[in-house]
C-alpha cells in the first residue's frame, strides 16, 4: 500500500495553496477591469445610440456626438500606422536577419529597447519640434500622425524582432545550404511564419495610438472643428483635427456643464475602439496558430 | 585502394578559429572523385567545421575566420564569386532533420526554384527522383502537399537528403546524419548511400560519430582530434591491428580516453 510520506503531504498542502493565491491575484487584476467597464457602460448608457457617433458635437460639446473626434482618431492611426508599420517591420528584419553583431547594431538595439519606454509627452515635445517647426507641417494631422509613429515605432520593431526571432535558425541554415539568398530564405521561410506575430505586434500599437493624448494635442489634434457628417473624407492631413482622447479630457476638465453621459459615452467608444481591435488581434493570432506549419 | 584517382577536393593548411579560439590547426588532405570518405573523430574535433568552410556556410558565423586553401575541381573556394552555385554543388545535411515548414513538394523543390527553375514538368521529375533517391518516395508519393514538417523523424531526414539531392551535387556531405533516426531507417539511408555513390557516382564525405558506420560504408577514413588531422588512411587500414597512430586504435575500437 501506498501511504503518505510528512513531505509528500506537505508539497501537496503547498502546491494547492499556491495554485489557490494564484487565482485569487487573477481575480484581483480582473475585478477592477470588468467594473470599470461596466460602470461606463451604465453611465454611458442613456446617451449611446447610432447617432451619437455619426454626429458633430453641438453647443460647445454639450450636446450632440463623437464624429469629428471620432473619425480623427482613425485618420491619426491609420496614418501613423502607414508610417511606423513599414520602417517598423523592415527596420526589425534588418536588424534580426541581415545586420552582424557590432557597436552599430548593439547601439541601435539599445536605443530600440530604452525609446520604447520614453514617456509620450517626451515624444510629443520632439514632435512639434521635428514635424510642427522643422519640417514646417504645422499643427496637421499629418504631424500629429508622425509624433504617433516616432511614438510606435520602436515597439513595433521590438515585437516583430520577437515574431521573427521565433522562427528556428534551423530552417534558415538549411535554406543556406540549398544555395538560397538570405531574401530568399527570409522571403520563402521566415516571413510567411512569423507573420501572425508580426502583425499581433503591429495591431496592438493601433490602441496605444488611439488612447495617447499627450502626442497629439501639440501637434494636431485641436479642442473643436466641425466636419461634415457620415463624410470619412472630411478631414485634411494638413490640417488639424479632433481626437476622441484629447475630446474625453476636454469636455470632462475643460468644459462645465456637459451633459451626464456624454463623457462617459465618449469613454465607451475609445475604450470599444481598442477593445475591438485588440480583439481583432486575438482573432487573427488564433486563426493564424491553427495554421502553424511546425 | 583505386589507382589513378582524381581529386575532387584538395584542402591545404586550412586554419579556422572561431574568435581566437581554434577550431581547426592547419590541415591538409585530398577527398577524391566518387570516394566515401568517413570522417570520425570525437565531438569538438572540427567535423562540423570543416564541412562548413567546404560550402561556405562559416561565413554565417560572425567571428570565424579562415586561413589556407579548400580547393574544389582546383578552384580555390573562397574566389568563387557565386557562393550560392558552390553551396548548390554539395548537398548537406545536417545532425537534426530539418523539414522546412512547406509541403513535401515545396521541401524538394525548393532548391531548384531558388536557382529559378519554373518548369512544373521539370520540377515534378526532380522531386519524384530526389524522392526515390532518398527511399522515401513510396511513403509520401500520395501525400506530396502535406507538411514536411509533420513528417516523423526519420523521414524528415530522409526528406533532408532527397532535398540536398535536389540541385544535383557532386558531392554530398553528411555531418552525423543517424543521430536522431533509428536503425532500420539508418540502415535505409546507408544503403541509399552506397547507391549514391556507385551509380550516381557522387563523391561523399560521411562525417560520423558510429566508427562502424565509416566501416560499413567509407573507402577511406581520416581521424580528426582536436581540431588535428590524426590520420587519413583506407578503411581497412584504420581499423585494422596497426593503424600508424595508437591514438586511432584506441579510439575505432573504444578506449579512448
Ligand atoms: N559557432 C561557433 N562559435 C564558436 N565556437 C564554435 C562554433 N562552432 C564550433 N565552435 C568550436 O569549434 C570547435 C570545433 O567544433 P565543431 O562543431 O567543428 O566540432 P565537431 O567535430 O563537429 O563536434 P561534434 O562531434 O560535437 O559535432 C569546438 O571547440 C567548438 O566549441
Ligand atoms: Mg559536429
Amino acid at each position: 500500500m501506498f501511504t503518505e510520506t510528512e513531505i509528500g503531504k506537505r508539497n501537496r498542502w503547498s502546491e494547492n495553496g499556491m495554485k489557490i493565491f494564484f487565482l485569487v491575484m487573477t481575480i484581483l487584476m480582473i475585478v477592477p477591469l470588468l467594473l470599470i467597464i461596466g460602470y461606463l457602460f451604465y453611465r454611458a448608457l442613456p446617451v449611446l445610440s447610432f447617432e451619437f457617433l455619426f454626429t458633430n458635437p453641438k453647443d460647445n460639446m454639450r450636446s450632440g456626438g463623437l464624429w469629428a473626434p471620432f473619425l480623427g482618431t482613425i485618420y491619426l492611426v491609420v496614418v501613423s500606422l502607414l508610417v511606423s508599420a513599414p520602417i517598423g517591420v523592415f527596420a526589425a528584419v534588418y536588424l534580426n536577419e541581415y545586420a552582424r553583431e557590432n557597436w552599430f547594431t548593439r547601439i541601435v538595439n539599445l536605443a530600440v529597447v530604452n525609446l520604447a519606454g520614453v514617456p509620450s509627452i517626451v515624444h510629443a515635445l520632439f514632435g512639434v519640434g521635428a514635424f510642427v517647426l522643422f519640417a514646417g507641417l504645422g499643427e496637421s494631422v499629418l504631424a500629429a500622425s508622425l509624433t504617433l509613429a516616432i511614438m510606435t515605432l520602436p515597439v513595433i520593431i521590438a515585437s516583430t524582432k520577437e515574431a521573427l526571432n521565433a522562427v528556428p535558425m534551423s530552417f534558415r541554415e538549411a535554406c543556406w545550404n540549398l544555395g538560397a539568398t538570405r531574401w530568399q530564405t527570409i522571403r520563402r521561410i521566415v516571413l510567411p511564419n512569423s507573420i501572425s506575430g508580426i502583425l499581433t505586434g503591429v495591431i496592438l500599437q493601433v490602441s496605444r495610438a488611439a488612447g495617447e493624448t499627450a502626442p497629439i494635442m501639440f501637434t494636431g489634434a485641436v479642442f473643436y472643428k466641425a466636419i461634415a457628417e457620415g463624410d470619412v473624407f472630411a478631414y485634411n492631413v494638413l490640417d488639424q483635427c479632433m481626437a476622441l482622447s484629447l475630446h474625453l479630457f476636454t469636455i470632462s476638465t475643460q468644459v462645465p456643464d456637459v451633459a451626464e453621459g456624454i463623457p462617459y459615452g465618449t469613454a465607451i467608444v475609445l475604450v470599444g475602439t481598442v477593445l475591438l481591435v485588440n480583439a481583432a488581434a486575438i482573432v487573427l493570432r488564433v486563426y493564424l496558430r491553427t495554421r502553424k506549419r511546425w | 585502394m583505386k589507382q589513378n584517382v582524381k581529386t575532387k577536393i584538395e584542402i591545404s593548411d586550412l586554419k579556422v578559429h572561431y574568435g581566437n579560439k581554434p577550431a581547426l590547426n592547419g590541415i591538409s588532405f585530398d577527398v577524391y572523385e566518387n570516394e566515401i570518405l568517413g570522417i570520425i573523430g570525437p565531438a569538438q574535433s572540427g567535423k562540423t567545421t570543416l564541412l562548413k568552410v567546404i560550402n561556405r556556410t562559416l561565413e554565417f558565423t560572425a567571428d570565424a575566420t579562415v586561413e589556407g586553401s579548400v580547393k574544389l575541381d582546383g578552384v580555390d573556394v573562397s574566389t568563387i564569386g557565386d557562393v550560392y552555385g558552390l553551396r548548390r554543388k554539395i548537398g548537406m545535411v545536417l545532425p537534426l532533420p530539418v523539414g522546412l515548414p512547406l509541403s513535401i513538394y515545396d521541401n524538394v523543390a525548393f532548391a531548384p526554384r531558388t536557382a529559378g527553375l519554373r518548369n512544373k514538368a521539370e520540377l515534378d521529375e526532380i522531386v519524384e527522383r530526389c524522392l526515390q533517391q532518398a527511399a522515401l518516395w513510396d511513403e509520401v508519393k500520395d501525400r506530396l502537399n502535406a507538411l514536411g514538417t509533420k513528417l516523423s523523424g526519420g523521414q524528415q531526414q530522409r526528406l533532408t537528403i532527397a532535398r540536398a539531392l535536389s540541385h544535383q551535387p557532386e558531392i554530398l556531405c553528411l555531418d552525423e546524419f543517424s543521430i536522431a533516426v533509428d536503425p532500420i531507417t539508418t540502415m535505409r539511408i546507408e544503403e541509399v548511400l552506397k547507391m549514391l555513390s556507385t551509380e550516381a557516382k557522387m563523391t561523399i564525405m560521411l562525417v560520423t560519430n558510429l566508427v562502424q558506420q565509416a566501416k560499413r560504408l567509407a573507402n577511406r577514413t581520416a581521424f580528426f582530434l582536436n581540431g588535428n588531422l590524426i590520420e587519413i588512411d583506407t578503411t581497412d587500414v584504420i581499423f585494422s591491428e596497426n593503424p600508424a597512430n595508437q591514438i586511432t586504435y584506441d579510439y575505432v575500437n573504444g578506449n579512448f580516453g
